[in-house]
């Protein structure tokens, strides 16, 4: 990895406590541990964008939120531009949330309905003093305008836009303060396809007049691939590979990789009778996550090493690593017994998990 | 008075103009300001619209009947009870808006304090409110009054405290949804101070509830102030306020029931009223609701 990295996460974890209310102890019962997020790594560089997929619950959201201190974090450390953001003083903490940023899922949910569109949108300057009265409409107008929107709108009210333009809404609150990383949290994900398009060119646009980082979280493929410059896939709370786009998409390691890739239909002749979904069965519950590699439940190649051991990130090609036994010849797996839900084939009747290694 | 509450809490949260127009065309808020205003309105100009001072005793017309000179009559003493019904009726209105203001004023930053915190805090404060909660609130309201002198501010107290567990509750359960909301989120993100987004981000997206369970105490809290002056522990004589009218009365109920009727009547009024504003805010600002008006 180079050393421009502008956020560093390091055995990020943030877990969540069941019974562990006064009662509960009282009662002596002990507080379970839901394991939302369990030792995610990765960097983002300047400038880059940086995709962040898995299905849902697999803790992308929450890693995003934590990494912004937005939720308190159990474990591991972040580091913005150099910085413990979960060490900072009050006032790096101050100067922290107006570099970094987040634009969320949910149109609806992501703006206060009693705010005008206006006051939604500059809130950021006048909490940290940065504008006066006439100033923020002022800007608040041009940023209207930079997203594509109308001036003459800064005095509506959210319930009185469609999806795609709360969508511009929320991006440009994201920009009001001049921010030079924003987590886009499935910024399109609730959006029409056509709307999508739009929304993700838009944000493509400000990253270049901006110079902007992006953190891209998502579960659609597609949209990640058109938009990263670098992808990291997560499973259940850990991140299983990351590297850079074409690698991942066109020879991707880690076989939940794999099955995520071949999961998404394709508009082609020869996709013509193919099964999609691969992946037989359900995400097992992150309150109890299976021992060893995570993913040895519903892995084609599974074997009994699998169930063992945590297999570690190795490198396999330039910035690009995975967390997979088969990446590395000489180990134990290759003597190891396949499990039993693994057909005898391994990976040849697993539908399109290629075995070409 | 009454017309200052009302107003005030629907302008807070509620600048919206369907809002506003659906509050105003609702039937029952209608119905029920149609009944409050004008006994607000009397109860406030009090003494100049009083034929009588409402202690002043004309001893040559003691019981004398409805109509005549005294238009509802007068009681044993040959007080003239329309005089004293309109001034208990301030008395009454005060203690039902003032408990109830006092009652908000306390309970909704606990619960928006708890709601937010969640966890221990949340705990911590849900539990004390709940241990209020528990004792019967005439006899928490009699406790009080039994170890503070009783006059009209303690009573308002007593009835504050009495019913500030019940708004704190109502405020953290809204509370509690409203801050999962992204925007809550968002604020958090761009450095807001916790003090801050309860009262700039939730506080006016849980306003709905509030106003709704605040305009039901109405109700109660005067309810709760006559039954407790009728009990001879309110602002106390001779001061006129309808329970204790009600709680004199009752030793000539078979002579001269009109003694007992008319503050009766005023306070069944003015208690339907308040209910009415009540039911008809809660059909507008349906609670399931909040924060959603697209």
């Amino acid at each position: 990895m180079t050393d421009d990295a502008l956020v560093e996460v390091e055995d990020l974890e943030k877990y969540y406590f069941e019974n562990d209310t006064l009662f509960d102890r009282l009662l002596g019962r002990e507080p379970s541990a839901v394991r939302a997020v369990d030792g995610v790594s990765f960097d983002v560089q300047r400038g880059e964008t940086l995709g962040l997929v898995g299905e849902s619950g697999c803790g992308k959201s929450t890693t995003s939120e934590t990494l912004l201190a937005l939720r308190e974090a159990t474990g591991g450390s972040v580091r913005f531009d150099g910085d413990d953001v979960f060490e900072m003083t009050s006032r790096e903490r101050t100067q922290f949330r107006q570099d970094a940023q987040i634009v969320f899922q949910d149109p609806f949910s992501s703006l206060d309905p009693r705010m005008t569109v206006g006051e939604i949108v500059t809130e950021g300057l006048r909490i940290h003093g940065l504008a006066d009265s006439a100033e923020r409409t002022a800007r608040a107008k041009e940023l209207l305008e930079r997203v594509g929107l109308s001036a003459r709108q800064v005095d509506r009210y959210p319930h009185e836009f469609s999806g795609g333009q709360r969508q511009r809404i929320g991006i440009a609150r994201a920009l009001a303060l001049d921010p030079e990383f924003i987590v886009l949290d499935e910024p399109v994900s609730a959006l029409d396809v056509s709307v999508q398009a739009q929304v993700l060119n838009l944000l493509e646009d400000l990253q270049d007049d901006f110079g902007l980082t992006y953190l891209f979280v998502a579960h659609d493929l597609s949209v990640v691939r058109h938009i990263s410059d670098r992808v990291a896939v997560m499973y259940l709370g850990k991140v299983v590979e990351t590297g850079p786009v074409d690698e991942i998409f066109e020879d991707p390691q880690h076989p939940y990789t794999q099955a995520l890739l071949d999961s998404v239909p394709r508009a082609s002749v020869e996709e013509y009778g193919r099964r999609g979904g691969t992946l037989e069965g359900d995400v097992p519950s992150p309150r109890n996550p299976p021992s060893g590699c995570r993913f040895h439940t519903r892995c084609p190649h599974a074997r009994e090493a699998c169930k063992r051991e945590l297999p570690p990130d190795y490198d396999v090609g330039a910035n690009h690593d995975a967390a997979c036994f088969r990446t590395d010849d000489t180990h134990e797996y290759w003597q190891s017994a396949p499990l039993e839900h693994v057909d005898d084939g391994g990976g040849s009747s697993g539908g399109g998990v290629a075995d070409d290694d | 008075m009454a017309t200052d509450t009302s107003t005030s809490t629907e302008s807070t949260g509620f600048d919206l103009p369907p809002i506003v127009g659906k509050v105003l065309s609702n039937r029952r808020i209608g119905l029920g300001l149609a009944i409050l205003l004008p006994i607000a309105l009397v109860a406030i100009l009090g003494e100049t619209v009083a034929p009588y001072d409402p202690t002043a005793t004309h001893v040559a017309d003691r019981y004398a009947g409805p109509g005549g000179q005294f238009l509802l009559g007068t009681d044993h003493l040959g007080r003239d009870l329309l005089s004293r019904v309109i001034l208990g009726g301030r008395t009454s209105l005060l203690l039902g808006f003032g408990a109830t203001a006092l009652a908000l004023l306390v309970g909704v930053p606990i619960g928006l304090t708890a709601g937010y915190a969640k966890g221990r805090v949340d705990e911590l404060l849900m539990r004390i409110m709940d241990i209020i909660m528990s004792v019967p609130t005439l006899l928490l309201g009699l406790l009080i009054l039994v170890v503070l002198p009783s006059n009209i501010l303690n009573v308002v107290m007593a009835i504050g405290v009495v019913y500030a567990p019940r708004i704190a509750r109502v405020t953290r359960s809204a509370t509690l949804s409203v801050s999962e909301e992204e925007y809550v989120m968002a604020a958090k993100a761009r450095g807001e101070s916790s003090p801050y987004i309860l009262f700039r981000e939730i506080l006016p997206n849980v306003t709905g509830p509030i106003v709704v369970e605040g305009s039901v105490r109405v109700g109660y809290a005067i309810m709760i102030g006559t039954s407790l002056s009728f009990l001879g522990l309110g602002a106390g004589p001779p001061n006129p306020d309808w329970g204790f009218m009600i709680s004199t009365a009752r030793d000539h109920i078979y002579q001269t029931p009109w003694f007992l009727i008319w503050p009766s009547v005023a306070l069944l009024l003015t208690v339907m009223a308040t209910n009415l504003i009540g039911d008809g805010l809660r059909d507008v600002l349906d609670p399931r609701e909040v924060g959603d008006h697209s």
